[in-house]
């Protein structure tokens, strides 16, 4: 019955790209842990770090598809959620150093001790608690969107204006966060992490078990938004994106929607970002960089919104271009990305998978009109 | 007014006056509607039509006078989706329709259900939604094009679509905007019975332009003129008024 469920809300590309994500679940950390440097498929430890900062861009990049590809909201702030349950995350991880820290004070991260502060901050208080810590990885981007949501949804403020209104939340906290006063290590953000759970976070098995998590992760939020999108509700957010007028007049409470929808991703987008701040190491606060959201959005936009496996693989395939251009060409990354932007939105509105399906309903046009059967079954197993 | 008249009446307007940065869209308009009643409202461009429509909907706050629905409620204190729940039902002027969702999806949404999020998200459907939805098809005429994107409509189909989306609400009041601006003569005679089907339970009113379609509907006519009521009667006496001639038919 579950498993019936579960057939009746993943379609063939998201079963596809969940068996993917699995097995690299798998594959990787075998190919780290168990074979020589000198096998030619190892992946070292590094490259590791790395793939994983890949998926947890892809969940951030699914996050963001739910409210912009279902609900029409064109987030530019999705990178803050990201951010603060970074922070979260990190906050954790400072306080594992324990005595471990250059000035080796049992309670205080170095920071604190070299502003001379006495004691720990309120705002401190409890993350050295992991599943205190992992609460508040859901709660602090989730309340943040609520309140935002709250007053942008009720007051209406769409469009052009919303994404404005994000950009400055995300800019804003940015400024905060530069802040020494904050307790939140200012300008060089949160750093020197030792131990998760106990284990060294530098260790070969750690990033494994942290990839691997990551993976899971990315499956999960699939899964989530794959039971989101294909329900009614999900239905209603198209809806919404659609023709939001319409909606209302039928009686939808269509800042509801948009705040549910909205506060669930923020809450991935979090989770996103926990995962992201123990494999590079770092959390600091050019995280809230608006840059970032803005490369979130594009990611969405070359895999093809509203497709949520399309915004992971969008999400995968414009990383490892920018890895492999800030290598070989540095100084124009930036050029790519924006010709990129350009490009899909001119050529590719509906992004990659949306090329993809495009190709395939001109194949199957040509012999016989069998797409509108197809897409008929297609449908029915949906729904 | 007495309570009587406030009580019989399905929808019940008194002096009611928006403005729009000083341009008067409705100027003490005043207009009863009887339940089970079809009403069809004409007057040039400008006349208020649309505004009228809005106020009673909700999306126009009135700066004076009374929108009472159903005898009691106070229909400008409650937002579009209260109103909507309520039972009123509106067809916008330029067909809105879910484009990116099937015919059959558009009839979804749009029937009589709990409609929070909460229900939406792991609510069970009804177990009579599928007959429901085929007869509003069939009522529509659109039961052949079920599995259709309704993007890919004709113009007069997704006026019929929105039309449905309505019935599908099941309102006691259906407000209907210029249902066939755009349609061929042969759809618009369609609109015309299909509008005289729905009008047998439940109550209408149309805002038209097209004179001969007014005339097919055959019911109560009400014509606005710069925000207020000019005349009101069946069609004949109407287009008889010397005033209504001068603003309207005249020209």
């Amino acid at each position: 019955m579950q498993l019936r469920r579960f057939a009746s809300i993943m379609d063939a590309r998201s079963l596809i790209a969940v068996a993917l994500t699995a097995a690299v679940a798998i594959i990787v950390p075998i190919l780290l842990l168990s074979t020589p440097e000198s096998f030619p498929l190892h992946a070292p430890p590094y490259v590791v770090a790395l793939l994983g900062k890949y998926l947890c861009f892809a969940i951030l990049a699914v996050a963001l598809d739910l409210v912009w590809g279902y609900c029409g909201i064109l987030s530019l702030g999705h990178g803050a959620f990201f951010a603060l349950g970074g922070y979260a995350m990190g906050m954790y991880l400072m306080r594992q150093i324990g005595t471990r820290g250059v000035y080796a004070d049992p309670v205080l991260p170095d920071f604190m001790v070299f502003l001379n502060w006495k004691t720990l901050p309120v705002t401190w208080w409890g993350f050295d608690f992991f599943p205190y810590a992992m609460l508040m990885v859901l709660l602090i981007p989730g309340v943040l969107a609520f309140g935002f949501g709250w007053l942008a949804f009720r007051s209406r403020v769409t469009g052009v204006y919303l994404s404005i209104i994000t950009q400055a939340m995300t800019y804003a906290l940015l400024l905060a966060f530069f802040r020494n006063d904050m307790g939140f290590g200012g300008n060089n953000g949160l750093t020197d992490f030792k131990d998760i759970l106990g284990f060294n976070v530098q260790s070969d098995a750690t990033r494994a078990a942290l990839f691997s998590t990551s993976a899971v992760a990315l499956i999960a939020s699939i899964v989530v938004g794959r039971y989101l999108v294909s329900s009614k509700f999900g239905k209603v957010l198209i809806a919404i994106r659609d023709a939001e007028s319409r909606a209302r007049f039928l009686g939808y409470r269509v800042e509801n929607y948009k705040l549910a929808v909205f506060t669930l991703s923020a809450m991935m987008a979090g989770v996103a970002g926990a995962l992201y701040v123990p494999q590079v190491g770092i959390i600091n606060p050019s995280e809230f960089s608006p840059a970032n959201s803005i490369e979130a959005v594009i990611w969405v936009a070359v895999g093809g919104r509203g497709t949520l496996v399309g915004a992971a693989l969008g999400a995968l395939l414009v990383n490892f271009a920018k890895t492999w251009f800030t290598g070989a060409l540095p100084e124009y990354w930036l050029f790519a990305l924006g010709s990129l932007f350009v490009l899909v939105t001119l050529f590719l509105p509906k992004g990659i998978f949306g090329l993809i399906d495009h190709l395939r309903r001109n194949r199957t046009e040509t012999p016989g009109r069998g797409d509108v059967a197809e897409a008929g079954g297609a449908k029915t197993a949906a729904s | 007014m007495d309570e009587a008249v406030l009580t019989s009446s399905l929808l019940y307007l008194d002096g009611v006056a928006v403005s729009f940065d000083g341009y008067k869209a409705l100027r003490g308009l005043s207009l009863t509607l009887a339940p089970g009643e079809m009403r069809a409202i004409i007057g040039p461009n400008g006349a208020g039509k649309t505004t009228m429509m809005d106020v009673i909907t909700g999306k126009t706050r009135p700066d004076e006078g009374v929108v009472y629905f159903g005898g009691a409620r106070d229909l400008t204190l409650l937002d579009e989706a209260s109103i909507a729940n309520l039972g009123i039902g509106r067809k916008f002027q330029k067909p809105t329709v879910f484009e990116s969702h099937t015919v059959e999806d558009n009839i979804l949404l749009a029937l009589k259900a709990p409609r929070t999020a909460r229900a939406t998200l792991f609510g069970r459907p009804a177990a009579d939604v599928a007959p429901r939805i085929d007869r509003i098809l069939e009522t529509t005429r659109l039961a052949d094009h079920r599995a259709r994107m309704a993007a890919d409509l004709s113009h007069g189909q997704k006026q019929w679509l929105e039309i449905g989306m309505l019935l599908a609400q099941d309102p006691k009041l259906l407000l209907v905007d210029e249902p066939v601006a755009g349609m061929t003569d042969a759809e618009t005679m369609q609109t015309a019975a299909l509008l005289r089907e729905i009008a047998k339970d439940h109550s209408v009113v149309v805002v038209e332009h097209d004179m001969d379609f007014v005339r097919e509907l055959g019911v109560k006519v009400t014509v606005l003129h710069e925000g207020a009521v000019l005349a009101e009667g069946p069609i004949d006496v109407v287009s008889a008024d010397p005033q209504v001639v001068e603003v309207y038919l005249g020209r």
